[in-house]
């Protein structure tokens, strides 16, 4: 099971503290973590609403420090500029790996943040470790194009925020409710089809 | 990529005051009562999802706009029912108006499901979902579209993984019985229209085609998540469904029956009572199980399936990598059901141990390895299935070769954790292969030192500890050495201009690859270190400026504490004695990296005095190496941390009350090497390029110096000789070898303090070495003084509160 899937900033930003990130899309899947073991049954619906926003924050800042410690260790060059049409390029640049979130930082139980940063975004998925991880890393590759195609992230413009309901309808295709899918080339054409055909409206 | 437009949208988004929102909750209500919904409706819901989801508190709608949210949806646009579910979903619910999770004869769709699913606030809440969910899967409508009920099965599994209680047993059985139907029984005959006819055939000859493999053959057995065809017919798709969570859900519902621990002393038993089991296993009789039993045979058969189908060279590449995965979820499968059903291994067998043959040669599959070595850490020793080669690999050659793998370094050193205690029972090659495993650290530190803090203490091993510390203390030349033989394996062996790296051209050279090699070697026990390490660290200066080497030297001192933390739990004192031996070495013998040195100092520092304070008679035992340590003048300016700690120990644990060989000449010599040195610093101004020598060195040697006269009464007028010089010296003014005036008053006052308190020797020798009664209180042993705790004891007791 995923847990969310975000998309959020890994370069500096001089509006936020050194090292934080900007979440620019948050899906969390499933009802709370921690739910029904009884931590959370005491808080209200806002202060659960609170904590599950909180934890996404957490998890954003820390993939953002394995981003940057990762590019810094691979010859420290910033990212370069791909244009829009190169998202192929870009995702093949991309740097990618994984961050061990320990049982309580900030999820009840041990999970995996697996991580593709494109230039100065990252695109992270979080899973449970028992989930095939080979699995989850095409579907996040898989997603991350699309977001970057249908969303033209390459370019200036700023439709990851106004258009939201985009990603949304892709994940419902691709990772429903933040299931890993098991799709041969086939599927997944037909399931892109039904994507391509929802941007189109 | 990221825009100063998005910043600013956000701003806006968050900054938005409370009239001019109330008003755009307005205008967006009556855009809402229109019968037309267009794109100014979409654009509005978008922006009320961004000011929602903009700021961190959650806000409450008015109660009429809620209400038409929650209408949209079930609209037949998708477009409103994704933008009504996100706002929704980031809104509280109305007070009174909880959403109602019991609804009859409606079609939740998917982005109702998630809606419910987020705001679910209790396990009645879920538990009323899945009843929904499951009487849709049962009155299904046949005209209904496509995809309507394929959510069911992912929000099924979102709610099993918080809540496996929601489902009761006869749905779990009414579950398990579909999974059956969906995973064995999904039609073999290509859907959406497709036809084998060409060009000219009309819809007349149209015949069923069968699916295919994914290299183009066609498909001989039961359809699965590797058959492929022009279109999808609708059990094909939850055959898709199915197989993706069946994982989870054996995990959830098919947990291990209490019987059938994994100890060593069951296998045993097993041997015997499986003769009789692998004859009826392979019975086809297998419509007499019941359902849950059905639902594991037939998950079995189709791991095997795909096993047969992932040797077929795929068309596409995608669909390669989409094999392996399905490897890894095969045998991820098959483990599950062979811990439940044991009697499955003999019949899994057959199929895995020749898929690790034909994989274990290519590195490409060395992820889809790591589930195999798992399944045969877990069942190996019951089928007695010989598993060298597979250890070679996963101690050899992975960490070797395929270090800079993130994603197999996560895999692999998360297979070590979990299965820690069967390892180091049952694979003697895991603690000796440290060397390559530290591989993973050398070369992406940051990433991995958390599976390592829980690792490393598995490796410490009374035979390997002192390899293995000095493994630890060269880990940023085996970072340097790891960037150097990638970076000799992609770049000319000459570089054009002649601007190549000096460590690259002794990488690559004859008489220096040795060392090199050395750093490299894949197992412990080749010998502890090699002689010319200097040499080695002199080809490596130049990369005390590479990022992954500074990175990997961050890691160092924390794996050293627990290393520390986790030798002194299993070493004996002669193994404790030559790692005080290894630290006073090595201290002068690092990589030059910036901040290096001093945090391995001041590891060494505290972990050298808790070994002298556990084993006292340790300092006279080695008391020649410490001397000789302790009267090297030049260790004062460029080791201060461990000199201190090493003068301290010297003064504190240099008695016959620690160990009875102490001699008075042995405490003569010591007190002439320190004075020396004492003499030596407070006499001339420190070396070109040192600054003066920090007070506590001072006054330690002085304190030392005082603890050991205190024990050979004739060394006192020496001590006190020193001191009047001290005074003397001091009152004329400032002085070369301290800079701070008050230090100096401080070095002086102490220097009188001992002074006055040697004057009475027999007093100084309780205070400056106290008997272990005394160090180590325990006074309800002491007949004298217990008695007056026996007595409060006593009267707690019989004291009535």
């Amino acid at each position: 099971m995923v847990r969310c899937f975000l998309i959020h900033s890994v370069c500096p930003l001089s509006e936020l503290p050194a090292g934080d990130s900007r979440l620019l899309y948050c899906r969390l899947f499933a009802p709370g973590d921690g739910l029904l073991t009884g931590q959370l049954r005491e808080r209200s619906p806002a202060e659960r609403s609170l904590l599950r926003g909180e934890k996404a924050a957490v998890v954003a800042r820390q993939v953002r420090s394995a981003v940057s410690l990762s590019r810094e260790a691979s010859g420290g060059r910033p990212p370069g500029e791909a244009l829009p049409g190169d998202e192929a390029l870009a995702l093949q640049d991309a740097s990618s790996g994984v961050v061990r979130l320990r049982a309580g930082d900030p999820f009840s139980e041990e999970m995996s943040a697996l991580w593709l940063g494109v230039q100065s975004l990252g695109f992270t998925l979080v899973c449970e470790p028992h989930e095939n991880l080979l699995l989850a890393e095409g579907t996040l590759r898989t997603l991350t194009r699309h977001c970057l195609e249908h969303l033209h992230m390459l370019g200036p413009g700023s439709e990851v925020l106004l258009r939201s309901n985009r990603i949304d309808a892709l994940l419902s295709r691709l990772l429903p409710h933040g299931q890993l899918l098991f799709l041969n080339h086939r599927f997944a054409q037909s399931l892109e089809k039904d994507v391509a055909a929802y941007m189109a409206k | 990529m990221f825009s100063h437009g998005s910043e600013s949208l956000i701003k806006q988004a968050r900054e938005i005051q409370e009239p001019e929102l109330q008003k755009f909750y307005c205008r967006l209500g009556k855009l809402l009562v229109g019968k037309e919904l267009g794109h100014e409706t979409m654009d509005s819901l978008q922006r009320l999802h961004l000011i929602l989801s903009a700021t961190k508190c959650t806000r409450t709608l008015p109660v009429e706009l809620h209400k038409r949210l929650l209408s949209l949806l079930s609209s037949p646009v998708e477009q409103l029912q994704v933008l009504s579910s996100a706002v929704l979903r980031e809104t509280l619910p109305l007070s009174g108006q909880e959403l109602n999770y019991s609804q009859e004869n409606v079609q939740l769709n998917s982005h109702s499901a998630a809606l419910l699913l987020s705001q679910a606030g209790s396990r009645a809440d879920l538990s009323s979902l899945c009843a929904q969910l499951l009487r849709g899967l049962d009155s299904r409508q046949p005209e209904g579209p496509t995809h309507s009920l394929t959510h069911t099965l992912p929000v099924l599994n979102a709610v099993l993984t918080h809540s496996p209680e929601s489902l009761n047993d006869d749905n779990v059985t009414l579950l398990s019985k579909k999974l059956v139907d969906w995973l064995r029984y999904a039609s073999i005959i290509q859907g959406g229209g497709a036809s084998a006819g060409g060009f000219f055939t009309g819809p007349r000859s149209r015949q069923p085609v069968p699916t295919a493999e994914l290299d183009g053959t066609v498909s001989g057995d039961f359809f699965t998540v590797l058959c492929v065809g022009q279109g999808f017919t609708e059990d094909q798709w939850m055959n898709v469904y199915s197989f993706s969570m069946l994982h989870h859900w054996l995990l959830t519902y098919h947990t291990a029956p209490s019987g059938n621990t994994f100890t060593d002393t069951d296998d045993r038993s097993e041997v015997d009572g499986s003769v009789v089991s692998m004859v009826s296993a392979t019975s086809s009789s297998s419509r007499l199980l019941p359902p849950k039993e059905r639902l594991r045979e037939k998950a079995f058969q189709y791991c095997l399936r795909l096993i047969e189908q992932s040797d077929r060279k795929a068309l596409k590449r995608t669909d390669t990598e989409l094999q392996k995965a399905c490897l890894v979820e095969a045998v991820c499968i098959l483990d599950c059901v062979c811990v439940e059903d044991t009697s499955l291994v003999y019949r899994t067998f057959p199929y895995v141990k020749p898929l690790f043959g034909r994989l274990s040669s290519d590195l490409t599959f060395a992820r889809v390895l790591l589930p195999i070595a798992q399944f045969y850490l877990n069942h190996g020793e019951m089928a007695a299935v010989d598993c060298e080669s597979l250890w070679k690999l996963v101690f050899g050659r992975f960490p070797a070769e395929l270090f800079n793998d993130p994603f197999l370094a996560h895999e692999l050193l998360r297979f070590l954790r979990l299965n820690l205690e069967s390892l180091v029972l049952r694979v003697p090659q895991y603690p000796r292969s440290f060397p390559n495993l530290l591989k993973f650290l050398a070369w992406d530190s940051p990433a991995v030192v958390d599976d390592f803090v829980d690792l490393l203490p598995s490796l410490v091993t009374v035979e390997t500890a002192v390899e293995l510390l000095h493994t630890l203390l060269d880990l940023p030349c085996l970072s340097a050495t790891l960037v150097l033989q990638l970076r000799s394996t992609s770049s000319p062996i000459s570089e054009p201009g002649g601007r190549g790296l000096l460590s690259l051209d002794a990488f690559r050279s004859p008489s220096f690859r040795g060392l090199f090699l050395y750093l490299l070697r894949p197992e412990a026990g080749s010998g502890d270190t090699i002689d010319r390490l200097s040499t080695l660290h002199e080809f490596l200066a130049e990369s005390a400026d590479w990022p992954r080497v500074v990175q990997c030297s961050q890691t160092v001192p924390v794996l050293l504490h627990i290393f520390f933390n986790t030798v002194i739990t299993v070493a004996d004192p002669k193994l404790l004695a030559h790692l005080i031996l290894v630290m006073l070495e090595r201290s002068s013998l690092l990589l030059n990296l910036p901040r290096y040195m001093k945090e391995i100092h001041r590891v060494f520092s505290c972990h050298l005095l808790r070994l002298c304070k556990l084993h006292p008679s340790l300092v006279v035992d080695q008391s020649h190496v410490l001397l000789e340590f302790a009267g090297t003048t030049a260790s004062v300016y460029s080791k201060e941390e461990i000199y201190t700690h090493v003068v301290w120990a010297l003064g504190e644990y240099l008695s016959v009350s620690c160990d009875s060989r102490c001699s008075v000449t042995l405490i003569t010599s010591c007190f002439e090497t320190l004075e020396a040195v004492l003499f030596e610093i407070t006499s001339s101004t420190p070396p070109p390029g040192a600054c003066c020598p920090a007070p506590r060195v001072i006054t330690t040697l002085i304190s030392a110096l005082a603890k050991l006269a205190s024990r050979s009464h004739d060394l006192i007028p020496r001590v006190s000789l020193f001191l009047s010089k001290l005074r003397t010296v001091t009152r004329a003014g400032s002085v070369a070898w301290c800079a701070d005036e008050e230090d100096l008053v401080a070095i002086v006052t102490r220097g009188e303090e001992l002074w006055s308190l040697l004057r009475t020797p027999g007093v100084a020798q309780s205070v400056l070495t106290p008997p272990p009664h005394v160090t180590t209180p325990q006074w309800h042993r002491d007949t004298n003084l217990s008695m007056s705790l026996q007595l409060r004891t006593l009267t707690s007791l019989t004291h009535t509160q």
